[in-house]
């Protein structure tokens, strides 16, 4: 059907592969310029990441109060210890899954990850999976090698199985259509379910039950994900708002769960911190609506569960930010909240824009190690490192001081061009000197003021402005006006009215300076 | 007591005149002002592009310009938390650097915070008085130094001042040093946005105490056509209190 007011992202749009796998090395220039020129995408993913935003602070606000920071620090000190005991931990889950009947896979990488779910698959002359949302299923190509292998494989998160209809990519870790309104969703259905043009939300969603409620009695095996991996009991636990995942655990005989090796908590109780935090910092609920414990198998008496299941635990490149300084980054637990604080991912158009399966800030940070910092030097430079992902973490980590030490190896393997090691070493030097700073000053006060025009006040609030210019302050021009330096500068009028005290006398002269 | 200014790059140069009205503010309460004109850059843009040795010896001369001095006052936030956050891990191998740098970062304050926090400073006692309606920028690096809405409380203190909520206060404007250079499509995307809700406020001033920022936005007013006087809080407090002239005096 035509709509003349479908967007321009959707128009001639990316395959979700080309989004999540563009040639490297990645420039984020061109999808940056596509977002900013599509008002209307734009709008959803800051409207959305904004209301998320807001509902994430009033919602830890109201339930921590004044010790949030308390609970956050705590979260991540549990995360921290269990990474730093991570073979201990993975051994002892293994164990306990296993005694509750459970087979438990490890992966060296995505490949070895699907090769073992295909296997599994294919061992059971699969032809219909239905799978519920997973962040490890899309870094390991999941969907496609099972669809690939001629397995007919579902998305029953409504999110994401509206970006399967639609050939795209997920958009954001936790709402992976923040990207597209509701007539892109209606628009899809007439499409690829021949269903009838609604943009009621409700009938929609009974659309997409309708057509996945065959799915799940059909389907033969579930694949998930989970949020944590209990190590005391060997459980997985799964939280979703539409109950997807424990259809697709309940429902099918065989169910195999992907599952990153970070994913681990301690024990059982350690849940009343992660649970309290993730839902709120998600989607500010107090908890998802479903929060689904899995210990091990279906039990003689028990009316639903999988009869097998399978864990698959991932490395893909994990043990390598086990490292420090990267081991905190193994703290996240994908609420997503970093991306709906951050600036940058609102007004790129959301997570496109980063060209990997992870985006926002975290992503910034943990794409660049896990696919080459030269594959992907922009995600660390595209930040004013306003701090506001750190401030959002429910794990504390510290992604501002990550992106920084990112930039640091930028530098140190010199992807960064020589010009700009010129011109920062030479400013540096400048300012290593009183007299040269000084000296600069007033040469860039002399030039920029020559260039400028207006201000007509007299005295220090005189400034000009510089409405146009080339070189490297055309960044600045092309999008506000530039200020000249003002005509008396701080120092002028120190010298002038308190002449002298404080001054040169020996009191300023640098220690360990030139 | 005695203050050190430090001025920073920006302020000097910049915004003199917020630099003019923190230390008329600071002598009117009371206190000795000096102004180590040995002083140059915190080094901050260099430590944010990831050029760390760069930074690192920054921060040593700084260190050693500031160590004759007690408390050091700042009217930028950011580079109060450059000197707070950063020094002492840009010098942590080096043992005696890294004790200099802890006790630099241990007697340095952003402006309103010294105010707030150290000083305990009552406007309303001192009958700060300015006619007019502003709204607050909060600058990010406010963060780093656990301040919130300290400035929106002096400027409750201030009689006639009327306070404008800003929508997205916590979103930053997109300033960012070199990022507004570098990235110019977004941060032009983050800063146009920060016009427009200054707009919606109806606001005649923007308050902005953090000069990087005051660039940016003021820069944006301009291009945008969004009719507001950008200006500190110091220099707010500086005119309440009859130290400085209304604009374009000094």
């Amino acid at each position: 059907m035509s709509d003349p007011g479908a967007p321009a992202a959707e128009e001639g749009a990316m395959s979700g592969e080309e989004i999540l796998s563009p040639p490297l090395p990645y420039r984020m220039g061109p999808r940056v310029e596509r977002a900013v020129r599509d008002v209307r995408l734009r709008q959803f993913v800051e409207n959305a990441a904004e209301l998320k935003h807001r509902g994430r602070v009033n919602a830890c606000r109201d339930a921590f109060g004044e010790r949030y920071d308390a609970v956050r620090q705590l979260a991540g000190r549990i995360k921290q210890h269990t990474l730093d005991h991570l073979d201990h931990y993975l051994d002892r889950f293994t164990a306990a899954a296993t005694a509750a009947g459970a087979v438990v896979h490890f992966a060296l990488d995505g490949a070895e990850a699907n090769r073992i779910c295909l296997g599994l698959a294919q061992e059971q002359g699969c032809r219909l999976v239905v799978k519920s949302k997973s962040m490890v299923t899309e870094e390991t190509r999941l969907l496609p090698a099972l669809e690939g292998a001629g397995i007919e494989t579902i998305e029953t998160d409504l999110g994401e199985f509206i970006v399967q209809l639609d050939h795209d990519a997920p958009s954001h870790i936790v709402t992976p259509m923040i990207h597209k309104d509701r007539k892109a969703v209606a628009r899809a259905f007439v499409r690829e379910l021949g269903a009838e043009y609604t943009e009621d939300p409700r009938r929609l969603t009974i659309i997409a039950r309708e057509h996945m409620r065959a799915k799940f009695r059909r389907a033969e095996m579930g694949i998930s994900g989970a949020n944590f991996l209990v190590a005391q009991t060997g459980s997985l636990v799964v939280c979703t708002n539409e109950g997807n995942a424990d259809l697709a655990m309940g429902a099918p005989r065989v169910h195999v769960a992907l599952v990153g090796i970070e994913k681990l908590v301690p024990r059982l109780e350690d849940l009343s911190v992660f649970l309290k935090l993730l839902a709120r910092s998600a989607t500010a609920q107090p908890l998802t609506v479903y929060t689904s414990i899995i210990t091990g198998v279906r039990r003689a008496g028990e009316h639903d569960g999988p009869e097998e299941l399978h864990i698959i635990l991932v490395d893909n490149g994990r043990t390598e930010l086990l490292r420090e300084p990267t081991r905190e980054l193994l703290r996240c637990i994908r609420c997503g909240a970093c991306l709906n604080a951050c600036p940058v991912y609102r007004k790129v158009g959301g997570g496109h824009a980063y060209g990997a399966v992870y985006s926002g800030p975290i992503g910034a940070v943990i794409t660049p190690l896990m696919k080459g910092l030269e594959n992907y030097a922009d995600l660390p430079r595209a930040s004013s490192l306003c701090g506001a992902c750190f401030q959002a973490c429910p794990v504390h980590i510290d992604i501002p001081s990550h992106l920084v030490r990112l930039r640091r190896e930028l530098v140190s393997r010199r992807v960064e061009g020589l010009g700009k090691r010129v011109v920062m070493r030479a400013w540096a030097g400048g300012m290593r000197s009183g007299l040269m700073y000084r000296a600069g000053a007033r040469v860039a006060k002399m030039v920029l003021r020559a260039l400028g025009e207006g201000g007509a006040q007299g005295g220090m609030t005189d400034r000009r402005w510089i409405t146009h210019s080339v070189g490297p302050l055309a960044g600045w021009t092309s999008e506000r006006d530039l200020p000249t330096p003002a005509r008396v500068s701080f120092r002028e009028w120190w010298r002038r009215e308190r002449g002298g005290r404080g001054g040169e006398g020996g009191v300023g002269r640098p220690r360990g300076g030139t | 007591m005695k203050i050190a200014l430090f001025i920073t790059c920006l302020t000097e140069n910049f915004y003199p005149r917020a630099g003019v009205a923190v230390v008329k503010v600071l002598e009117h309460l009371g206190h000795e002002v000096v102004f180590p004109e040995g002083q140059t850059c915190c080094g901050q843009p260099m430590f944010n592009t990831g050029f760390q040795e760069e930074a690192r010896a920054l921060a040593a001369r700084m260190i050693g310009v500031f160590a004759p001095h007690g408390t050091v006052v700042t009217p930028s936030g950011s580079c109060a938390a450059m000197v707070r956050e950063q020094f002492p891990r840009l010098l942590a191998d080096d043992a005696e650097m890294h004790a200099r740098a802890e006790a630099l970062a241990g007697r340095t304050y952003e402006f309103v915070e010294f105010l707030t926090k150290v000083l305990r400073t009552d406007l309303r006692s001192m009958g700060a008085r300015w006619e007019g309606r502003a709204t607050y920028h909060y600058s990010c690096h406010l963060r780093a130094l656990g301040m919130t809405d300290e400035a929106v409380r002096l400027m409750s203190q201030v009689q006639g001042l009327e306070t404008l909520a800003l929508e997205k206060p916590d979103q930053c404007c997109g300033f960012g040093g070199t990022f507004a250079v570098n990235y110019p499509r977004i941060s032009g995307e983050m800063v146009r946005e920060k016009v427009e809700c200054v707009r919606r406020t109806g606001a005649g001033t923007l308050v902005c105490n953090e000069s990087g920022c005051a660039m940016n936005i003021e820069g944006a007013c301009r291009r945008e056509r969004c009719d507001v006087r950008v200006t500190s809080l110091a220099e707010i407090i500086a005119e309440g209190l009859g130290l400085l002239e209304p604009e374009g005096a000094v």
